[in-house]
């Protein structure tokens, strides 16, 4: 290394002769951050997204590099949020990708102390046998006198974080088994 | 706004550098406050006290927008003889029916209205606590007093009934709504003000004159709010009141006016729409009771509006059991209208846990939502909860509604012991926003489009995928049942294609149900298409355009600097992609804009129709200068005038004489527990509030002036941070998040420190009659001691989104909360409680309850408590 050169990866001399008089652009960059770049630069495509925390509706750029979410950033495209997040959906990696999140299906048996595993194609058997059985036992073909042909066995709570068309299945098929205690946070 | 919404208050921002004012009203100073110009700390519980004296200011001060109040407003009709108002007797309405904590409404009718057809729905007949009752002979009882009937109102008005109501144009006559509404409001004064809310009268003044001096023909105030205005036992009528005051200052269906709901979740608007709501079927059309009859015919009589576009419910309706049960509902069987079980009462959420106390409700499913945080009284929800034979919890993590039954308060207590509970719990992961394709309604109305990014890992799937593959399985092992009760779910449309190795259905194919298609199968473009004859089917009459021409318009995304500001090819908003409802009213009767400034759309005389920046809310060719045929029905009954397209008579209520459980107007009650008693009226609260049967773990605290008050002599309040999201499941698990809020806090100010001997990082327990909650204390300036009533009263911040699983935890605020209710829509007051604070951390074990049982002690707390009227 010349003397020249190195003088010049001297911040400081940079900042005093440069056009950075400040030190907070070229004059502060070294030779790693030069070669650094965006995280997003080598993604194999960008998939367009809705911020999923309040009901403003925040646009989202959802960055997708080898099958994996790799960074979701504000969409500026968006005439709501014109490439804004808040710290709830600049997290939005860390909900997606966090290692908090629970990969397979939890079963606690009546009276257990711990959770178990449970094969996901049981899980979904099993629950469709106890739908079965709590539609029938909770079962009213009339009350007080009057014709109703529904379930109080069952009740469903949850609507207000899932899609219009999940909303739309839950609906239909706890109507068509005669459920009405299907609730959601509007009423919270 | 700043704190909850933040993205969003970028546009307040940008209304601010071009000279708009900001007021932020609430009880604690935010992020809001820290940019407004004007901050208003009041006494959490008492808004209606506050608007109902600005509306008051308007109409003592002659500043109400005369021209739009004469032509889109009902503040000309004349009310019947016999309505007596809250002025006359002493803080409730005529025809109170005290012992079932019922209104028999119909002496708030408009004069010369005849009353609802026999047919209808007689709700208030039916026991709303649990009692018996007989059944009254007054077959003209409105059919809108049905339980949380108020919700069908999303996206309309109630129905009137038949007649013409008597009008007075000069707003002379002394039982015309203006005068009524004057009088009502006569003693909601500045001095008022002062005494119930705490906000001294030259603030409230300076409000006042923003307000006022911003709203006519050149300019338009925006309300906004949240749950601050609706977890009330009168939250409704919190919004009727801003209702009110913007209708008589012509701020509605105008640019840059209105009254904005800041929505919680992302879909909470599309999960109303499509409501997963137990009163409600897609496109706010009532589920319906158990006495309205069993056929289609008397259920749409009952139900639909004579005029207006509700006039074509039949259409929305039969449309929709088309797309429900498709071939199987023909004309012959009624369209299957039989198939739709039916409701008795109330079936909201807290009614659920009392029938799991019960045992009669044994399963349960909690899709991505957390009741032992989110909802009021926690404790009665996992005692719930431990009473089901077995629970599904769909979720991201393992939330606290999922761990109760090892780890939950009660466990800690000793109440339940882990190996006595019997509940059987599935934990089924669900897929993130990013691994699903699917649409999502903002707090505009506005459907967005998700595409999936990425295959979701492990077993976690999406709820399309649960549903749809739950449903698969349940009718395969009813097939071949022959059991009558079998038939609407084996007869259900439930064939969607699937695709990818977990047989993923495909969502855009629900949304094409949901928007509907002809007899052919081509997707409709509109309602108006929608037909009553079966030729049509329709899974929400609203969303219908939103797949128009076979193509997502939820998906649009030309991006905001290529359009206009009204942006309409970003995401599609029902009805019909109109951004700005009842937006006729931004025209003057004449069909000009009411100002140049203020122009949204206006009557193009030469091409004969309506046009404009956004797309017209009004039939398209109905000339300003129209008059209705005498006869005509439906949307031909509308005049060129009637702005107010849902309404059964076209007009904004000011005063609403149909479609309200616990008055036509607003009143200032106190809430069901506060330190206060109500200076206005003899009637302490809401005489017609819902209160569930008593329950040990549901007591109520005396209030005002009871014996035993004194041991609650704080008023607390909840909320939520930037940083956290309701009730945590999605943000308690983020190790950024939880390092920017990492523990639960209470902000009291330091004048209630030095009272109490609280410490700043140290630690308080708040106690209720319920429960006592230990949280970190945060002293500070921005909680301000008010003067109410002569005395000074300390305010408790609670933000609320804890419980004891995730990276960030502490106690969950919504633990010291009572089950009681609002009448019209069953949401919950966990905004204003009296409680009590002191230092140091709550007791375990056994002890805890202790505490709780000393304080219902001190205060003297039977079952009756707090359940007087």
């Amino acid at each position: 290394m010349g003397i020249r050169t190195w003088i010049n990866s001297w911040p400081v001399y940079r900042q005093l002769t440069g056009d950075d008089p400040l030190g907070r652009g070229a004059a502060a960059s070294s030779g790693h951050t030069a070669n650094l770049t965006p995280r997003v630069e080598t993604a194999d495509r960008v998939v367009k997204s809705i911020c999923p925390y309040c009901a403003v509706g925040c646009g989202q750029n959802v960055y997708v590099e080898d099958g994996k979410v790799t960074q979701i950033e504000g969409d500026p495209d968006s005439p709501v949020s014109r490439g804004r997040l808040c710290p709830k959906g600049a997290a939005s990696l860390q909900l997606t990708t966090g290692s908090a999140r629970v990969q397979q299906v939890l079963y606690r048996r009546p009276h257990g102390t711990e959770w178990e595993r449970l094969d996901l194609d049981t899980a979904m058997d099993m629950i469709a046998d106890r739908v079965i059985e709590s539609r029938r036992s909770g079962w009213e073909e009339e009350h007080d006198g009057k014709r109703v042909r529904r379930t109080m066995g069952f009740a469903s709570l949850g609507g207000a974080t899932l899609d219009n068309e999940e909303n739309y299945l839950i609906k239909k098929l706890f109507t068509a088994l005669g459920a009405v205690q299907i609730e959601n946070q509007a009423r919270i | 706004m700043a704190e909850c919404h933040p993205v969003g208050f970028q546009w307040v921002m940008e209304a601010k550098a071009r000279g708009a004012k900001v007021i932020h009203v609430d009880p604690r100073f935010t992020r809001t406050s820290a940019l407004a110009d004007v901050h208003v700390p009041l006494r959490a519980g008492s808004d209606i006290a506050f608007l109902g004296a600005i509306v008051n200011h308007v109409l003592s001060e002659e500043k109400y927008f005369r021209d739009y109040l004469l032509a889109y407003t009902n503040a000309p009709v004349i009310l019947r003889e016999d309505f007596r108002d809250t002025e006359d007797l002493d803080g409730v309405f005529s025809g109170l029916d005290a012992e079932h904590r019922t209104y028999d409404a119909s002496s708030w009718q408009y004069e010369g209205m005849r009353a609802q057809a026999a047919s209808g729905h007689r709700e208030q007949n039916y026991p709303r606590t649990g009692e018996k009752r007989e059944a009254s002979s007054d077959e003209s009882v409105d059919e809108l007093s049905e339980e949380a009937r108020g919700e069908s109102h999303g996206s309309g008005g109630a129905d009137l009934g038949e007649g013409k109501p008597r009008r007075d144009e000069t707003l002379s006559d002394p039982r015309c709504v203006f005068q009524v509404l004057k009088r009502h409001f006569a003693r909601y004064t500045p001095e008022l003000v002062e005494e119930v809310c705490g906000v001294p009268r030259d603030t409230f003044l300076q409000v006042c004159e923003l307000i006022t001096g911003n709203s006519g023909r050149d300019r338009t105030t925006a309300i906004a709010y949240a749950v601050g205005w609706t977890h009330h036992t009168v939250g409704v009528q919190y919004i009727r009141t801003a209702a009110i005051l913007q209708t008589l200052l012509g701020n509605i269906g105008r640019p840059g006016g209105g009254i904005l709901a800041l929505r919680g979740h992302a879909s909470i608007q599309g999960s109303t729409d499509i409501p997963t709501l137990f009163n409600l079927l897609p496109g706010y059309i009532p589920m319906p009771h158990a006495h309205t009859g069993t056929d289609l015919d008397t259920f749409v009589d009952a139900g639909a509006g004579k005029r207006g576009y509700w006039g074509n419910m039949r259409d929305y309706l039969v449309s929709l059991l088309k797309a429900y049960w498709g071939p199987a509902a023909t004309e012959e069987n009624d369209f299957c209208f039989d198939y739709l079980p039916r409701l008795t009462g109330s079936h909201d959420t807290y009614t659920t846990v009392q029938n799991q106390l019960d045992g009669v409700c044994t399963g349960y499913f909690l899709m991505g939502e957390n009741p032992s945080v989110g909802s009021a009284n926690g404790r009665m929800q996992r005692l719930g909860m431990a009473n089901l034979d077995w629970l599904v919890v769909r979720d991201l993590s393992l939330i606290e509604s999922a761990t109760w039954w090892k780890d939950g308060p009660e466990i800690e207590s000793g109440e339940l012991r882990t190996e006595d509970i019997r509940t059987e719990v599935f934990f089924l992961p669900a897929a993130t926003h990013t691994e699903k394709d699917g649409s999502f309604t903002n707090t505009q109305r506005m459907l967005q489009w998700r595409h999936k990014a990425v295959e979701p890992s492990g077993d976690a799937r999406s709820d399309l995928w649960f549903m749809y593959h739950l449903g698969r399985i349940i009718r395969e092992k009813l097939a071949g049942s022959t059991d009558d009760r079998d038939r609407p779910v084996l007869d259900l449309t439930w064939d969607y294609p699937v695709h990818g190795d977990s047989a993923e259905p495909d969502a855009e194919a629900v949304l094409a149900e949901i928007n509907g298609s002809d007899s052919e199968g081509r997707p409709l473009s509109s309602y108006t298409q929608l037909k009553g004859d079966g030729s049509t089917a329709c899974g929400c009459w609203i969303y219908c355009g939103v797949y128009a021409d076979g193509v997502n318009q939820a998906a649009r995304r030309k991006p905001g600097e290529r359009q206009n500001w009204v942006a309409p090819e970003w995401g599609w908003a029902w009805p019909a992609n109109r951004r700005i409802l009842y937006n006729r009213a931004s025209a003057d009767p004449e069909g000009r804009p009411w100002s140049e400034r203020k122009a949204l759309v206006w009557w193009d005389e030469e091409k004969g129709r309506w046009t404009g920046h956004d797309v017209p809310d009004f039939p398209e060719e109905r000339r300003p200068d129209h008059v209705p045929a005498e006869d005509a029905e439906g949307p031909d009954a509308l005049s060129g005038t009637d702005a107010f397209i849902m309404q059964a008579d076209g007009k904004a209520w000011l005063y609403v004489p149909t479609g309200l459980l616990d008055g036509p107007l607003p009143a200032h009650y106190e809430p069901q527990e506060t330190p206060f008693t109500n200076p206005l009226y003899r009637q302490q609260r809401n005489p017609v509030r819902v209160l569930g049967k008593p329950h040990p773990v549901n007591r109520y605290q005396p209030a005002g002036a009871e014996p035993g008050s004194e041991v609650f002599p704080y008023v607390a309040t909840t909320y939520r941070l930037t940083e956290h999201h309701t009730a945590g499941g999605m943000s308690r698990w983020q190790p950024y998040l939880a390092e920017l809020q990492p523990e639960f806090f209470c902000e009291v100010s330091p004048e209630l420190a030095a009272e109490r001997g609280l410490e700043h990082m140290g630690w308080a327990t708040v106690v209720s009659a319920r429960s006592a909650i230990e949280a970190r204390v945060m002293v500070t300036d921005r909680m301000s001691p008010l003067t109410v009533q002569g005395r000074t009263l300390q305010q408790v911040g609670l933000p609320y989104h804890w419980g004891s699983n995730g990276y960030s935890r502490g106690d969950s605020a919504n633990e010291l909360f009572h089950v009681a209710l609002d009448p019209n829509v069953h949401i919950q007051e966990t905004k204003a409680l009296a409680c009590d604070i002191r230092p140091g951390r709550r007791p375990r074990g056994p002890k805890l309850l202790d505490l709780v049982r000393e304080y219902q002690v001190r205060s003297g707390i039977t079952e009756e408590t707090g359940r007087d009227i």
